[in-house]
């Protein structure tokens, strides 16, 4: 290494190994890895490994994963979004005015939420372009407004704040059951009948496996890591992404369409939280005012301990991927260990510190700055 | 690099082991499950995990108590879902939201787990989700019972302030006192939001809106703390109707000092130890009370405080 240093970095050879080691995404295997031995360890027979178990977690790590694609996306390209919480709230109370209130079809009140979600996405991302203000101060005005719309609307239209009875609305709904239902439900109650997962003991559904299928939840979470990834990787759009965070001006006078780049992310985060949203909606069947909070947070968290920079241009969403999944395991994880739950916040900022600091020195073996 | 990594490893290991040693000192077998609905800094349930330490020690089992930390519903589920999966003898959970909580709930039944509602929910809502029993304060009756009182006192108009709007029982502690006064509820509801500061401001706008306002209600000690200050602030403390649900320190000392009427104490720690002693003697010898538990409501007034005051907070 030391010969190759006085020529051209861009052709300079590096070993397999390091490159192996140099990628944004190292910090989120290690930090698998760590989380999945611990647990192995602490909780191996408290159930978190069983079938109900497993797909407890999974499910909380697909959440995740769903707001953090549509996160990290928008922290390459150099962009916060604070609102994802309150849009989470929002979309998911639209969703219940439109089909529980005014009793439309679940789909056109679906796809209308998604249209107006994405739409002030569009707006949040117009404002921060035009005005040049940081998107930091903008989308945590948005905040405030959707949390207050998503508490004052059902206040105003049904006198009270959480809404019901979507389960029963969306009931043969097909774009209900896209969102809200559950895949390989066959392979699952085979799985029931041979023994491998554990089945009812009693009430109405006895003999039925205690995990009945993939819901859909995991299958979008999957679904938007892949396109997310391969968008971000495999086509211009990506390329232009990571300009647009890395050096706004410099992309500029290349021809990157930073503008468009930018509003185009914020659009894509909000249409993330939309699909969190209508997902649990079509599971719990209710709309409620607090849905969502401080689900922002949780997302960037996934994100940054997956290896983004908060300064933009740079990160992976295979890594905020996984990100999201040591988020999930170890929240979830801390449960099954009986650890004190008052104790839960004291993981998380450990857990977040470590990452932080892994993936920095990560960065800097990368970058070479010091 | 690689002593970076195992330096990573090991710090974790070593912050987390001296936790995990107390979780497991126990080593009991009978274990269960507390779930409530409140967010970390709701200071209310402190009196349920006293209640749920004290059972836990008199019966010898083990009681784990659990929360989602910002209140959000959808976790709540998610908890009792890991809950069920962890297979305990017995969960006890609150039913904050019947849609949303019934789901995890009917799973964990039919999965051979006794459960009990405590706190949030009804009678009728327990016995639909095939729990063994509700043991708690049905929230209209009690906000119904207290207008009532209140309208005996000659209360025409009020104010309520509701520190936690996205839970419906709140809401219905409010439209209770509403229908109880005989009145239409309207804007006399206020979201008051968490934050001390907020609501004193919130409560002291209200009321120099409407100066003719009879009765403030509060719905809590998160609410009713920072309503005594802007009472004794605005200088209405004393001369408005004042009732608060729940009680707590500085509640007992309003009621004391005569700016609180009344208060109703729906005994959370009851709530909290007779769900843990109940599972206990049940899956010990099989023996179950055969109806749901009232644990409430009761009117504390300024009489018979003794007791009240010296456990506020902690017991009470």
């Amino acid at each position: 290494m030391t010969d190759a240093s006085n020529r051209d970095e861009r052709i300079k050879e590096t070993s397999s190994l390091r490159r192996a080691m140099i990628r944004p995404e190292l910090g989120g295997i290690v930090g698998n890895i760590a989380v999945f031995t611990f647990f192995l360890l602490f909780a191996y027979d408290s159930g978190m490994f069983s079938s109900q178990g497993v797909l407890n977690w999974s499910v909380v790590s697909a959440q995740f994963m769903i707001i953090a694609v549509g996160a990290c996306l928008l922290m390459i390209a150099g962009e916060f979004d604070l609102s994802v919480g309150s849009m989470i709230g929002f979309a998911g109370m639209m969703i219940a005015i439109f089909g529980v209130t005014l009793a439309w079809p679940m789909w056109i009140a679906i796809l209308t939420t998604f249209v107006i979600c994405v739409a002030l996405g569009a707006v949040n991302g117009f404002i921060v372009v035009r005005t040049g203000l940081p998107s930091f101060i903008v989308t945590l005005a948005t905040l405030f407004i959707l949390r207050g719309f998503t508490i004052f609307i059902p206040q105003t239209l049904e006198r009270k704040t959480i809404i019901g009875g979507i389960r029963e609305t969306a009931e043969g709904d097909w774009l209900g059951a896209v969102f809200g239902g559950k895949i390989l439900k066959g392979f699952f109650a085979w799985l029931g009948d041979i023994g491998v997962i554990s089945v009812f003991e009693s009430g109405t559904r006895a003999g039925q496996p205690v995990v009945d299928g993939v819901p859909m939840l995991i299958v979008w979470a999957i679904g938007l890591v892949v396109v997310g990834h391969v968008v971000l990787t495999r086509t211009r759009f990506g390329n232009w992404i990571f300009a647009a965070g890395g050096d706004a001006q410099a992309a500029r006078y290349v021809g990157v369409p930073v503008e468009r780049v930018k509003i185009l992310m914020f659009m894509f985060t909000a249409f993330c939280a939309t699909v969190f949203a209508v997902c649990q909606v079509m599971e719990f069947g209710s709309a409620g005012a607090d849905r969502g909070l401080l689900k922002e947070f949780e997302a960037i968290i996934a994100v940054v301990i997956g290896g983004a920079l908060l300064t933009g241009g740079y990160g992976s969403v295979i890594g905020a991927a996984l990100g999201a999944l040591i988020f999930g395991v170890v929240q979830q994880g801390l449960f099954f260990a009986g650890v004190e739950s008052s104790l839960f916040r004291v993981f998380l900022g450990v857990i977040l510190l470590l990452a932080v600091i892994l993936n920095t020195y990560i960065r800097r073996l990368i970058t070479g700055e010091r | 690099m690689k002593s970076a990594l195992k330096k990573v490893m090991l710090s974790t290991a070593l912050i987390a082991a001296p936790l995990m040693a107390s979780a497991e000192a126990h080593g009991d077998d009978l274990t269960y499950v507390l779930v409530s609905h409140a967010p970390d800094s709701d200071s209310w349930w402190n009196t349920v995990k006293n209640g749920v330490a004290l059972a836990a020690e008199q019966m010898d089992v083990t009681v784990e108590y659990r929360n989602p930390p910002t209140g959000d519903l959808g976790d709540m589920a998610r908890i009792i879902e890991q809950a069920a999966a962890s297979n305990p003898d017995g969960i006890i959970t609150t039913l904050a939201d019947f849609d949303v909580l019934s789901g995890p709930i009917r799973a964990a039944v039919d999965q051979g787990i006794d459960v009990i509602i405590m706190n949030s929910g009804s009678p009728e809502q327990a016995a639909e989700v095939g729990a063994l029993m509700y043991v708690g304060q049905p929230e209209y009756d009690a906000g119904f019972a207290a207008g009532q009182r209140a309208g005996r006192d000659g209360v025409g108009s009020f104010l309520c302030v509701n520190h936690y709007i996205s839970s419906p029982s709140s809401t219905e502690r409010c439209q209770g006192f509403a229908d109880g006064l005989g009145v239409d509820m309207g804007n006399q509801m206020i979201d008051s939001g968490q934050d001390p500061s907020e609501i004193k401001n919130r409560v002291q706008a209200y009321l120099s809106a409407n100066p003719d306002t009879d009765a403030v209600l509060t719905l809590g000690p998160t609410s009713a703390d920072p309503t005594i200050l802007a009472l004794e602030e605005n200088g209405m403390a004393g001369d408005i109707y004042f009732g608060t649900f729940d009680l707590g320190e500085e509640i007992v000392n309003g009621l004391k000092s005569g700016v609180i009427n009344w208060g109703i104490d729906q005994q959370p720690f009851l709530q909290a130890y007779l769900p843990v002693i109940v599972l206990a003697n049940y899956d010990r010898y099989g023996v179950l009370p055969g109806n749901n538990i009232n644990s409430g409501p009761g009117f504390v007034t300024r009489d018979a405080l003794a007791k009240v005051e010296e456990f506020a907070g902690e017991f009470r």
